[in-house]
């Protein structure tokens, strides 16, 4: 990935103001109808990708002579105007914060990357939009902000990365207040480096991908990196309970924070000191992690950090089928040996997979191509159309990670695993960048999508997977959807006891009066079925607005009882008014 | 239930056997006679021909001992046998599956295929399969576990359906069989090769046994390498009624859905008729108290002269696949296991188990709807209304008055259009000739041949046997009839009109005779609707937003429609007399069912069955000992009924003994 600032205050330059990531990498099919992946800042930029078109075609019954372009620029004039609460504004100016009521700033702001929010934005159709937003320079500028909150009543709505795909940044329709929405991008300094202890202090609006260049040119690095980590906020995992690819090495984000600082209606929230473990009753870093911010801002954060590992190495192995791969996984995790990560796609992920490789410039790689998949199917007698692969990521010293590879490979072949190159990995990896955009282009040929996950124990994942997936198949038939859907899933996490499921799901939307509602519709009863296996209501998107309605099921009653007395206490007026869990 | 046309005699084009199902457009209902093809073709080239039944849903079949394997490796079977034995339970429970599990090959469903040709060529004129709903079940097989559920009115039921299946190149099912069958020598090995698996009567609390069992059930289930069967009702049936449904494999089968190992499964319910069962006289002979014989292969060689007869036609209706995932909407929450591992033994929860009632019961209706009478149903209903004799041209005419209310309320008659309808009648009788003659113009239940009775009781029982008979015929029409009857009696009962008040009395009569008739639990309204839009259907009430009321055209209907259910009524008044009798504080069911024999036939010798009415004129009034067996309060005058609903019970009062022997 490039490296870019989307620090400055007006991300909206170089970003999509109604689709994913950066406006100039973007996937379409040229004159010539192939696949091309547009920009320099990906492996994958500039590179034709000939097996697109037909799989495309294929899976979703599509055409590209029906195309359903996106409205080109936001019509200004369509943003309604703000709702600003004047002797809030000027106090603000005073205090030296940084605010604007820019139409396209507001509009940006206004949303994350659910698919009807997406859809919305493509059709040109703006709904509520926050009035201001502001940009507080540092922790004193919250604390300054949330005061001035408090006296004029105002909605505070705080906006990391805007990576939500759970309806949070979504303005609540029936809030009346001015809605302000707090834009921690410009506190994104790395304020020490504690070596001694490997902790980093960092102020909470740091991009991922920033805080990883910057701790590397130091020698270090948090090992965190959630597939939306080029864009979403250090403050935002911590908000969300975030999940990051190489878990398994470096922990997920509550293992990783040693300290939390956050600014609340009732004050600033942290501990007293930086141990590694206290009994202190209930962790208050978990009344703050997973919050999404209905309590408060979360401004500076003390993190782990580790020594760059001296080696990585990709790899992948071929399965003759996912009942066999999800034993494999599962064998891993018994053993305790799982890699950095070790992700397990089904059939259709994998044919999806092969549909992204770039042209090869060789006839010689196109040959050993042909012979890799002459001897999987024919020599080995794997079935097309069963086979699944996984990808991995090994990382540490160069002698310990090729004694832990040839462990998980030999774990593999027990279950009929065949190692199948570093080459499938790394594409396989590459591929988690680029599959945001990917929707965009569907949605320009009449196909919408979205992906979403879960965690369910070790025995259920392959019932899980199956009736998810047949769930939707029969739903979207039911509902008039004309070619069947894509959908498919992964094993993203392996834990001790369970793994973490991803699904995508997608289908061609023509001859579909809503499609919208129907694809909602469909989401909510895969979601259904993923609780009726056993599965949680998420693994690391969080619940948003758009999980709400199943959180007491999920927590019991009491569990919901205690959340909403904690809010209660700390933000009584409802500041922090996104609305979000509760 | 549609009611659908008598089903014709026309045989569609017969096609290459290959894709008969795929490209078969057979209407809706309309049958096929299978033995036809047998009756023109070689039995050897039909049992040797290329049978590859189209894959199911689940994986290719395991071989029978890699399915005993993964039966035994399971950890439901682990956490039983360390529950249950300190001994290693393991070698237990591999001897239980030895017993237990079906060894299916192909030679032998050939073998099997083979020799039921040549039976089934001479003991029926035709076997009439719905083929579109074979299409169905076809299609069912490729998209999940399918569970074919019979209902039991004959040892050939089982293997009449294998044979169904093997003729139309579908996947052979796992059968469900009493262990009785496994003791035949020989008989018992070819079926278990040919697909049968043989479960233990009385199980009771054998936990290990249970086990063993169940996970043996669910394994077929989860793999969906071939349909699961077994009878709901869970015996045969030996009045030929429907009996109430058996919980314990409606559980197993149930399970794998519950727990999420499966995303559905298809129940197929099947109805089996026969327009003369093998068994008929063995039937009434058990209904008289006399043992079942044994089941032994000696037994079946002697029983070869039921070949010498003619028993007609007989018929298969598949029904439409029931999604039990589409059952469970709403109904039932399946995240019950969320917290607790699935493999963990317990009995099924709460929920469960009113779920699984109400698909079961459900399943046993559908069988019901889907069951084809013969025209002799409707006249063995008339006769009995008139067991000393009428004459055949009334009892014609009213058959056929009978045949107009039978179609208006959805029955399925196979009564063929292209001949006059008196043949119709007539030959249907014929083939029961053994029950009933008709003789100058005059038609009459057969007494059993023999010696002059020398005693009152021995001409009793004669006569008994024909009465049964003909009323087990009767019986597999009475579905047709039970709640527009129901219905007709609480009208009858109520001072008003008011459907309240009939409603409140129908509910009484269902709680009555839960155990008599199917209904499926939680339906009182849907059942009450049914029946009075069937009378409605037959002109024989009219109804406003809140009244009911019977029309005076069709009074006949009414008093009818009331006059089937009275046999039943009596049963119960009797049984409940000899309830209230002081000498019976305590009984055992065993010692029961002879009572009231015993009492039965005193009321019978003291005169006929009608005086049995007449001598209960006057009332029959609550005693302490009856309030203390929880009896329902009920006053008989003539032949009516009053009813004081208030305080019935729906505790079943009656064994299904008691229940199954009320034709008397």
């Amino acid at each position: 990935i490039t490296s870019h600032h989307i620090t400055d205050s007006k991300p909206q330059d170089i970003m999509k103001w109604n689709g994913w990531g950066y406006s100039d990498s973007r996937f379409l099919f040229n004159k010539k109808g192939q696949g091309e992946f547009t920009g320099k800042r990906y492996r994958l930029s500039g590179m034709i990708l000939p097996s697109l078109k037909d799989w495309f075609e294929a899976t979703f019954g599509t055409s590209l002579q029906h195309k359903t372009p996106a409205t080109p620029t936001l019509n200004v004039s369509a943003v309604p105007p703000p709702n600003l609460v004047e002797p809030f504004v000027e106090e603000l100016k005073v205090a030296g914060v940084a605010a604007s009521h820019d139409p396209e700033g507001r509009v940006f702001r206004s949303h994350g990357h659910c698919l009807h929010e997406i859809f919305a934005l493509r059709e040109g159709r703006i709904g509520r939009v926050p009035d201001l937003v502001v940009w507080p320079n540092c922790h004193n500028d919250v604390v300054k902000i949330v005061e001035l909150a408090c006296k004029y009543n105002v909605c505070l709505m705080p906006y990391g990365g805007g990576t939500s795909v759970s309806s949070a940044l979504e303005c609540p329709l029936e809030e009346t207040r001015s809605v302000v929405s707090l834009d921690t991008s410009q506190m994104n300094r790395i304020l020490w480096i504690d070596e001694k202890n490997l902790t980093v202090h960092v102020e909470a609006g740091i991009i991922g991908q920033d805080l990883e260049r910057q701790l590397n040119e130091s020698g270090y690095c948090t090992g965190h990196e959630p597939d939306s980590m080029e864009f979403s906020s250090l403050g935002g995992w911590v908000a969300t309970r975030a999940s990051g690819m190489k878990k398994n090495i470096y922990g997920n984000i509550e293992d990783l924070v040693v300290h939390i600082k956050m600014v609340t209606p009732r004050g600033v929230i942290e501990k007293s000191c930086q141990g590694p473990r206290m009994s202190t009753g209930p962790d208050i870093h978990h009344f703050i992690m997973g919050s999404e911010g209905t309590l408060g801002v979360v401004t500076e954060v003390t993190m782990k950090i580790r020594p760059l590992p001296e080696y990585q190495k990709y790899g992948s192995i071929v399965f003759p089928n996912f009942q066999q791969g999800v034993s494999c996984l599962r064998e891993v995790a018994r053993q305790r040996c799982a890699p950095a990560s070790i992700r397990l796609m089904d059939n259709e992920q994998f044919q999806f997979g092969h549909a992204l490789k770039p042209q090869v410039s060789s006839i010689f790689t196109s040959f050993l191509d042909g012979l890799k998949k002459f001897y999987i199917t024919k020599f080995k007698g794997f079935e097309p159309h069963h086979l699944c692969v996984a990808t991995l990521l090994f990382e540490g010293d160069r002698e310990k990670v090729l004694q832990h590879e040839k462990q998980v490979y030999d774990i593999a072949a027990k279950f009929g695993g065949l190692a199948a190159g570093e080459d499938n990995g790394q594409r396989g990896y590459m591929l988690t960048f680029v599959i945001a955009y990917l929707r965009d282009l569907g949605m320009d040929y009449y196909v919408i999508g979205e992906s979403f996950e879960t965690s369910v124990p070790w025995d259920r994942v392959l019932d899980l997977c199956r009736n998810v997936k047949e769930r939707i198949v029969r739903e979207c038939k039911e509902r008039g959807v004309q070619f069947p859907p894509f959908s498919t899933c992964r094993v993203t996490q392996t834990y001790d006891a369970g793994a973490c499921v991803y699904f995508y799901f997608a289908f061609n939307y023509r001859g579909l009066a809503d499609p919208l509602h129907v694809y909602e519709r469909v989401e909510h009863e895969a979601r259904e079925e993923i609780l009726a296996n056993g599965g949680s209501l998420s693994h690391h998107h969080g619940v948003g607005k758009l999980r709400k309605e199943w959180m007491r099921e999920a927590v019991s009653t009491v569990g919901l009882g205690m959340l909403q007395s904690v809010k209660e206490y700390v933000d009584p007026n409802n500041i922090f008014g996104n609305r979000n869990l509760l | 239930c549609s009611g659908s046309p008598p089903s014709t005699m026309k045989r569609p084009v017969r096609k290459k056997k290959k894709n008969r199902l795929l490209s078969s457009r057979a209407e809706p209902a309309s049958f096929v006679d299978i033995l036809e093809e047998r009756r023109r073709g070689s039995d050897i080239s039909h049992a040797l021909r290329a049978f590859s039944p189209p894959p199911g849903c689940g994986a290719p079949p395991p071989s029978p001992s890699a399915l005993n394997k993964m039966v035994l490796e399971s950890q439901h079977l682990r956490y039983v046998v360390l529950e249950v034995r300190d001994t290693p339970g393991q070698e237990e429970a591999a001897a239980l599956l030895d017993e237990m599990s079906q060894n299916l090959q192909v030679t032998f469903i050939r073998l099997l295929g083979f020799a039921l040709s040549k039976i089934f060529t001479r003991l029926f004129r035709r076997i009439q399969v719905n083929e579109d709903g074979l299409a169905r079940l076809q299609q069912a097989t490729q998209e999940h576990p399918v569970i074919l559920m019979p209902n039991h009115r004959s040892y050939v039921d089982f293997l009449v359906l294998s044979y169904i299946m093997f003729t139309y190149d579908l996947s052979i099912p796992v059968i469900a069989a009493g262990i009785p069958l496994m003791g035949m020598s020989l008989i018992g090995e070819i079926f278990r090769r040919s697909g049968a698996f043989f479960i233990r009567r009385a199980i009771g609390s054998d936990k290990l046994y249970w086990a063993v069992l169940s996970e043996y059930v669910r394994t077929i289930v989860r793999t969906g390498f071939a349909p699961v069967e077994f009878y709901v009702e869970g015996l045969r049936s030996r009045t030929l009624k429907s009996l109430t449904p058996k919980m314990g494999m409606m559980h197993m089968v149930l399970e794998p859905f519950l727990k999420g190992e499966v995303y559905d499964l298809s129940l197929v319910p099947v109805s089996i008729s026969y327009d003369r069962v093998l068994e008929e006289s063995l039937l009434a002979h058990e209904l008289l108290g006399v043992p079942k014989p044994r089941e032994t292969t000696r037994g079946l060689l002697k029983a070869r002269r039921v070949l010498e007869q003619d028993y007609g036609s007989m018929h298969v209706y598949f029904g439409n696949p029931v999604s039990v995932r589409e059952l469970a909407k709403g109904r039932i929450g399946r995240g019950q296991y969320n917290l607790v591992p699935r493999d963990l033994p317990g009995r099924p929860s709460e929920e469960s188990q009113a779920f699984a009632s109400a698909a079961a019961h459900r399943v046993v209706r559908l069988q019901e709807r889907g069951t084809v009478l013969s025209p002799w149903s409707l006249t063995a209903l008339l006769v009995l209304q008139r067991p000393d004799g009428t004459r055949w041209d009334l009892l014609a005419r009213d058959t056929l008055w009978l045949r107009g209310i039978a179609l208006q309320l959805g029955a399925r008659l196979d009564w063929p259009a292209d001949l006059p309808d008196l043949e119709v009648m007539s030959s249907s009788m014929a083939l029961h000739r053994s029950v009933v003659r008709c003789e100058e113009g005059c038609v009459w239940l057969v007494e059993e041949a023999g010696p002059e009775p020398v005693t009152q009781e021995e001409g009793v029982f004669r006569r008994a046997s024909a009465v049964l008979m003909c009323a087990s015929y009767r019986n597999q029409a009475l579905h047709v009839f039970t709640r527009p009857a129901m219905v007709a009696v609480a009208m009858g009962t109520v001072p008003g009109h008011s459907q309240e008040d009939i409603y409140r009395h129908f509910c009484f009569l269902r709680d009555l005779f839960a155990n008599e008739f199917v209904f499926v639990p939680g339906c009182g309204p849907q059942d009450f609707e049914e029946g009075c839009s069937g009378l409605q259907q037959c002109g024989a009430v009219s109804a406003t937003d809140h009244e009911l009321k019977p029309t005076e055209e069709e009074r006949d209907t009414i008093v009818f429609l009331s006059a089937i259910l009275e046999p039943f009524i009596e049963t119960y008044q009797v049984v409940f007399r000899i309830l209230c009798d002081e000498r019976l504080q305590v009984f055992t069911e065993k010692s029961f069912v002879p009572a009231v024999r015993a009492d039965a036939m005193k009321l019978l010798i003291s005169g006929n069955p009608v005086t049995l009415r007449r001598d209960t004129e006057g009332y029959l009034p609550p005693t302490p000992t009856c309030c203390k067996l929880q009896c329902p309060n009920i006053y008989f005058r003539q032949s009516h009924c009053r009813i004081h609903p208030g305080s019935c019970s729906p505790t079943p009062l009656c064994g299904p003994q008691v229940a199954t022997s009320s034709p008397i």
